[in-house]
């Protein structure tokens, strides 16, 4: 049975601009560094075994990436217990580059769904340009009261109209995340569904309104949801503090 | 000096590739700026994606910042969408580490390595806030310096660079640096102190301190106009590459570039003596790294970058003399425990090279590439790329019984003497690999690929004519025509537009500098990308300035001319490079130097240098490498040291 290891990252700061591709390199390089006994796929190209979840936008930021990593399945002495775990995520943290951090780390049982299928949810910060606290509270009641909420996008070459409403869970004015002072971002809080088809914070934030503009946007809680009970797939841990770890990024960045 | 950043980040929302802009690379390094510093920026004039990997920005970055007196950052042109959005924000060209505006640097340094990157030079400075022209430019504005193949005539950027430097940069950017820093502390308002200073350092060439003349049309001579500038620049040549195992910290991009592995230095030079190869020619001799070296590198590079694949790079890399003994290293986890794939990114064609490109290349096995260059054998003797057909068929053969699907081969057309039987011949060449290759599959591939040649400073076929876009154009229909329905068989080509700009640029004289000029002022960046080469621009400006095609590409140079570059050296005697030129045009080859005695090319003899190699027996037979006896002369005339003592 495959051994997993699910890993929980933060992406803060300039790396924001690298793609979930480029993200996808630096792992592969980071756990060749940490000598993990990473599990290869067979064929022509082997490549390591890593599943990362749902892609984030060029240009977000986010509080919570997943990443399973499969190991070798054979009897090597592998990191069991949180001490050695810990270790493994300041290690890897190290070989990672400024601004993806590690977070949490845990084994997660051979047969669990992979993150693309569990994950339904995710809660997403989003600061918003182009308008007043007020107009935007305006144009969320409007859009949160319409049937549909059309979208246009291509695909394979081709234009669709989309709806974009069944996607939106919630959506709401908040203040900054981190500070209340006045004069301060207008900041919107969303919870956007991932199924069956989700929408991007851009697409989200343009249907506001035409002069609505996106600024940052920052996924804070991706989400497993079963029988009205939702749960992340790992919650931040290591002692580390997910809001601390972004606190420190906005004055260093 | 304080960071552009906050300036920066909002723009990159809006930019195709924003990563490029970000810095942040393992390895990047950012300085803190001592007071008493010399700061330099090396710029790569290309996107992010084809500048990062340079290894020899990279080795002058690592220096400038080991040492005391120096710190050093990087920049690359900004794509088109950037650069837009940059000049309606007002932003100017940044460094990647610090964010910190070009113009805070004391030296802007640019790495030359294609021709067709001028325009950009222009662009850069431009786009820093600076004047583009030198005359134009005062002492508190940055000095620009510029280095790489390109400086080798470097004459059409010399009213825009203050100072090039020729050859190895290793130690000479050691040199500079004092010379600017005494200046600088010395407070001199006088940017000409600074220059003349520069000028006698070895191996850097200050054009404003020479005159061009010119008499009946032609260049008559280009002489110094200050005692301290040498008549004739000579290049500067780093003795033993042991000494100098850069980088150490290669840079790990957080985004795609090409050549995105580990790339470790195995020798430098090359001495086989291909006419038409400007950079074998220009670095001369041969430099290997010692074996122990070779591998300590790629063990620390592997364990320190997380890197799975690396490539030994040179000229040659198959003639390497400790070449199966690295390999060997490599795949037998000698140089670290994960396993890695090693890449040669030049092979030589026979088939040892097929056998080790084989083992080394692990799964990955998609294609081969070779480069015979010329269609028939007498081409091919012409140019001193001696492989036979029979070495070619061999090497075709083994690589698709060791399970390549695809061999690609490289031609140049346009060369001296070309006939149509030449390029034909490159269709009769390749239509006969496809067959090799139906030996061992049903649908084997194979592609050639084909580019316009263009002459170039410091090489013996400096004295060529070259090819006129029509006539390129024709022999690639010729060559369309004699593909067609050959199955398996596909023609790539190069645009014989984009060939005469470069030629242009390869041989042109201080007058192309108004061309390069006007061309950048119409809009004319980017040359090298297909998207943006735009040859009208070009036309446009050359008419404008009372100048063509005809005269400066397309025109065969007199033994007895004076030439634009004359002034400088790569350590070629003129009179080797010309009596070489006479033996290619009656097709006499010459040997490698490395493993037959020398025939006094001058880079070894007058530079009080000599090769540095393992082993100086010729591999697999012949000093050429490929199987033949050249000794005997009967299949390949020879000529050795004693004829060509007679001048
Ligand atoms: S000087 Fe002699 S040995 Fe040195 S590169 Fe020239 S021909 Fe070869």
């Amino acid at each position: 049975m495959a051994d997993r290891l699910r890993i929980r990252f933060v992406k803060l700061g300039k790396v924001r601009f690298t793609s979930h591709r480029d993200v996808a390199r630096m792992w592969e390089r980071a756990l060749r560094r940490s000598g993990l006994p990473v599990a290869s796929s067979n064929g022509f190209n082997p490549r390591p075994l890593l599943a990362f979840g749902l892609a984030l936008p060029t240009g977000a930021e986010s509080l919570a990436e997943y990443l399973d990593v499969t190991l070798v399945p054979v009897e090597v002495s592998r990191p069991e217990n949180p001490d050695e775990l810990g270790c493994l995520a300041a290690t890897l943290s190290e070989a990672l580059p400024e601004g993806i951090d590690v977070v949490a780390l845990s084994r997660v049982a051979g047969g669990a769904d992979s993150l693309q299928q569990e994950v339904t949810l995710c809660s997403w910060d989003l600061e918003v340009r182009g308008v007043t606290a007020s107009e935007l509270a305006r144009s969320v009641e409007r859009l949160l009261d319409a049937p549909s909420v059309s979208v246009r996008r291509e695909r394979k070459g081709r234009i669709f109209d989309d709806d974009l409403r069944p996607a939106v869970r919630s959506l709401a004015v908040s203040h900054h995340p981190e500070e209340s002072s006045c004069g301060a971002p207008t900041w919107l809080r969303a919870e956007l569904t991932t199924r069956p088809r989700g929408v991007r914070p851009r697409e989200l934030v343009e249907a506001l309104g035409a002069d609505v503009m996106l600024g940052r946007a920052r996924r804070t809680q991706q989400w497993i949801e079963h029988g009205g009970e939702r749960w992340e797939p790992l919650s931040a841990g290591l002692g580390l503090d997910v809001a601390m770890a972004a606190h420190a990024w906005e004055r260093a960045s | 000096m304080r960071s552009l950043w906050p300036r920066v980040e909002p723009l990159l929302d809006g930019v195709s590739k924003p990563a490029r802009y970000i810095g942040g690379e393992f390895g990047a390094i950012a300085s803190v700026h001592g007071p008493g510093q010399v700061a330099w920026l090396l710029v790569y004039p290309d996107t992010y994606e084809i500048g990062l990997p340079n290894q020899g920005l990279q080795i002058l970055y690592e220096l400038l910042n080991e040492r005391a007196d120096s710190v050093a950052e990087r920049a690359y042109a900004p794509w088109v969408d950037m650069e837009a959005a940059m000049r309606a924000a007002g932003v100017p060209l940044f460094s990647l580490e610090n964010h910190l505006s070009a113009a805070d640097f004391d030296v802007i340094a640019f790495n030359l390595s294609a021709e067709l990157v001028y325009t950009n030079v222009l662009n850069l400075l431009d786009l820093a806030g600076l004047a583009v022209r030198t005359a134009d430019r005062h002492s508190g504005h940055p000095l620009v310096l510029a280095g790489g193949h390109c400086t080798f005539n470097p004459e059409p950027l010399a009213d825009f660079v203050d100072a090039f430097v020729l050859g190895d940069g290793e130690e000479v950017v050691g040199e500079i640096t004092e010379v600017v820093g005494t200046w600088r502390s010395g407070g001199s308002e006088d940017r000409g102190e600074v220059l003349e200073a520069l000028a006698s350092v070895a191996g850097v060439y200050v054009p404003s301190l020479y005159r061009v003349s010119r008499a009946d049309g032609a260049l008559a001579e280009v002489v110094p106009v200050s005692p301290v500038a040498p008549p004739r620049v000579e290049k500067r040549t780093v003795a033993d590459l042991a000494a100098w195992p850069y980088p150490k910290r290669q840079l790990v991009p957080l985004t795609e570039v090409v050549h995105d592995r580990l790339n470790v230095e195995v020798f430098r030079g090359c001495t086989r003596g291909c006419r038409f190869c400007q950079a074998g020619m220009i670095t001369r001799p041969v430099r290997e790294r010692p074996e122990h070296q070779v591998q300590e590198m790629i063990q620390a590079g592997l364990a320190r970058t997380g890197y799975d694949e690396v490539a030994l790079t040179s000229l040659s890399t198959a003639d390497f003399s400790s070449i199966e003994e690295t390999v060997r290293a490599v795949m037998s986890g000698a140089c670290g425990d994960q396993p890695v794939s090693v890449s040669l990114p030049s092979l030589r064609v026979d088939a040892f090279t097929v056998g080790t490109a084989t083992e080394i290349a692990r799964a990955r096995r998609t294609g081969l590439t070779f480069a015979p260059e010329g269609g028939t054998w007498r081409m091919r003797r012409v140019i001193n790329k001696l492989i036979t057909e029979d070495d070619l068929y061999g090497a075709v053969d083994a690589a698709f019984a060791n399970g390549w699907r695809r061999v690609k081969l490289y031609f140049l057309i346009g060369l001296p003497t070309e006939r149509d039987e030449d390029v034909l011949g490159i269709a009769e060449l390749a239509r006969r690999c496809v067959e090799v290759g139906r030996r061992h599959h049903r649908s084997p591939t194979v592609v050639a690929s084909v580019g316009g040649f263009v002459p170039k400073a410091q090489t013996p076929f400096q004295w060529s004519a070259q090819d006129t876009v029509a006539e390129l154009a024709r022999k690639i229909h010729l060559l369309k025509d004699a593909c067609r329905g050959v199955r398996g068989l596909t023609l790539r080509w190069h645009d014989p537009e984009a060939s005469a700009v470069e030629g242009l640029a390869s041989r042109g004289d201080r007058r192309l500098g108004a061309v390069i000029e006007r061309v950048w002022r119409a809009g004319g960046t980017f040359q090298e990308w297909s998207e943006c080469f735009d040859l009208a621009k070009w036309e446009a400006a050359l008419d404008a300035e009372g100048l063509s095609f005809d005269e400066v590409v397309h025109r065969p140079r007199a033994g007895d001319e004076v030439l634009a570059w004359d002034h400088l050296s790569a350590g070629l005697h003129r009179d080797f490079l010309w009596s070489d030129w006479q033996d290619a045009l009656s097709a006499v080859a010459v040997e490698d130097c490395r493993w037959t005695p020398c025939y006094d090319c001058g880079a070894c003899t007058d530079a009080g240098l000599e090769h540095v190699v393992a082993s100086n027996v010729a591999p697999a037979g012949g000093s050429q490498g490929t199987g033949q006896d050249l000794s005997r002369g009967d299949r390949v005339p020879v000529r050795f040291v004693s004829s060509i003592g007679v001048r």
